[in-house]
């Protein structure tokens, strides 16, 4: 399936401000993989998937998704493909039930309402948000509302799953529940997080940024052991990976 | 404290209308085209009335106290959205009195003039429209009001216009609330927000609510949002529909064309004599 595959040619973008998020960034990510970027904040992770959504158009370079470059006429085509949640939940809830929000995308694509409700209760399902079904989004807790908002992306059925920091402001077992969710959604997948046992769990890839550029991309098991590489981007190694802090005896 | 616990309080009604449009009574569900037509048959008919008019408007009012009983809509929070406006339709009639001093009817022995007469009809008329606007709005809902309005061929800019700025609304009062909040958990004892910073108070607000409505519009747009939005199954008119619509302009008619209270009036005293 080639066409979904994400690819980065050399892309820089300035804010209006003059403030460069992204600096030359080259990378492709092929169909299915499970990719994560991290990096400390201000780095550019969101800018990067704004990119990739095309809510923000590279100042040089090019993005490309399968053979279609991101460009403001393709962008009905693309976001079709792409489902992302935004870092905060409020910007992506605005209608009156959390059933009309996770309704809206699919409603928008013309499907008939019988098979929207399968889709939504579907969703809805998968994040455990069923309950929810009826209630004001912005009336919910933090997690309720992160669950609502991937529900909505998850009813659109995207080719490619863009989350930007999906597990802050849940609690353990909203956060298992992401996970389980992430290992099964089997399409591409990329997440921008600072919460690098997450990505262990979840994702193959990982690529680090730090201001602006791409530091490491490589295997998730070799960078997050990379105490060094870590300590640099202004991370710190997965909690699962380091030694026991009571006595400081090895993993295994 | 209690400052504190108003804002939080308002930020909480802020889409109470929404809410209320929810529900499921009778009036909720009658077609949506049906309640803008009837809506709109009664504000042309209430701004019709005459400048001097003041009794024959009182039987308008029925159509209202109707709606909100039916519709089980709790009648402050309208009150207090009304309260709102009010000041602009009183600064519409404000120089009446000024400019037509005229003496019109003498009442409890005061002689009135023309120019009060006509201040409280503006004040009446405006009172009664938006009253049917905001009972509109709440048992029918933003999206399918704007549904409605595309089936009268409106464009669709325009209708994209009026759904953007009423969410634009709620997220302008909801930053405005988050930032009062900010200022007042940093600045206890204050009474309101001092007027030195209030300048870039208000320039924090604009920004972050234009920041923030572009977020929305552009999760909007992620989700194939293209100006029109589809709200999910389109009812078919019914008859019980069409009788509501037929019924209350009926009504609306007779108000209009029959003096109502006068002609009560003579019933009465005719029956009394
Ligand atoms: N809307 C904006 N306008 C101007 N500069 C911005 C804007 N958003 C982010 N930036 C800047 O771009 C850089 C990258 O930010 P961002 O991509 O949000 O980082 P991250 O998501 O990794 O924390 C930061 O220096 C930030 O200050
Ligand atoms: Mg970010």
């Amino acid at each position: 399936m080639s066409h979904h595959i994400v690819d980065f040619i050399d892309t820089y973008f300035t804010y209006p401000d003059q403030t460069q998020a992204v600096k030359g960034i080259t990378l492709c990510i092929s169909h299915g993989e499970s990719v994560a970027i991290v990096g400390a904040n201000g780095a550019g992770k969101s800018s990067l998937l704004k990119l990739l959504t095309g809510i923000c158009l590279p100042t040089k370079g090019e993005i490309r998704i399968g053979e279609t470059p991101v460009t403001k006429k393709t962008l009905p085509i693309i976001r079709q493909k792409i489902g992302f949640t935004f870092q905060d939940p409020d910007d992506q809830l605005f209608m009156t039930t959390v059933y009309d929000d996770v309704a809206f995308g699919p409603r928008n694509y013309g499907i008939g309402e019988p098979e929207v409700e399968k889709r939504v209760m579907k969703a809805l399902e998968t994040v455990g948000a069923v309950h929810l079904k009826d209630r004001a989004p912005y009336k919910l807790s933090g997690g309720e509302k992160r669950a609502a908002a991937i529900a909505a992306v998850l009813s659109m059925e995207p080719d490619i799953l863009v989350m930007d920091e999906p597990s802050a402001a849940l609690d353990p077992r909203a956060r298992r529940r992401l996970i389980n969710l992430l290992r099964s959604f089997m399409h591409t997948k990329i997440v921008a997080t600072h919460d690098l046992d997450m990505v262990l769990e979840t994702c193959d890839r990982t690529i680090v940024l730090k201001e602006g550029k791409v530091v490491c991309d490589g295997s998730s098991t070799t960078i997050l052991a990379n105490e060094e590489l870590l300590e640099q981007c202004g991370l710190e190694k997965p909690l699962a990976l380091q030694n026991c802090p009571r006595c400081g005896a090895k993993k295994e | 404290m209690i400052i504190m616990t108003n804002i939080m309080e308002s930020l909480y009604n802020i889409r109470i209308l929404d809410e209320l449009a929810e529900k499921r009574t009778v009036i909720h569900n009658i077609h949506p085209l049906i309640k803008l037509l009837t809506t709109i048959a009664y504000v042309i008919i209430t701004v019709s009335f005459g400048k001097y008019e003041l009794s024959n408007l009182l039987p308008l009012l029925f159509y209202p106290i109707v709606i909100i009983t039916l519709a089980e809509i709790p009648v402050i929070p309208i009150l207090k959205r009304i309260l709102v406006v009010l000041p602009f339709i009183i600064g519409i009639g404000v120089f009446n009195p000024l400019f037509d001093p005229e003496p019109m009817l003498v009442f409890l022995g005061l002689q009135i003039s023309g120019g009060w007469v006509s201040f409280l009809s503006i004040i009446i008329k405006g009172f009664l429209t938006l009253l049917a606007a905001l009972i509109l709005i709440s048992t029918t809902g933003m999206t399918w009001i704007a549904s409605a309005l595309r089936l009268l061929r409106i464009p669709r800019l325009f209708v994209l216009q009026l759904l953007l700025t009423y969410r634009y609304i709620s997220v302008i009062m909801e930053e405005a609330g988050r930032t009062w909040n900010a200022y007042m958990l940093r600045a206890p004892g204050q009474q309101g927000v001092s007027f030195k910073i209030s300048g870039p108070l208000a320039g924090q607000l604009l920004m972050r609510t234009y920041d923030r409505a572009q977020r929305v519009y552009q999760a909007m747009s992620l989700r194939g949002f293209i100006g029109e939005y589809n709200p999910g199954e389109v009812k078919k008119v019914t008859v019980k529909d069409c009788l509501f619509l037929g019924g209350w302009v009926a009504f609306f008619s007779v108000c209009r064309y029959i003096n109502l209270p006068a002609l009560i009036g003579s019933v009465v005293t005719g029956v009394m004599t």
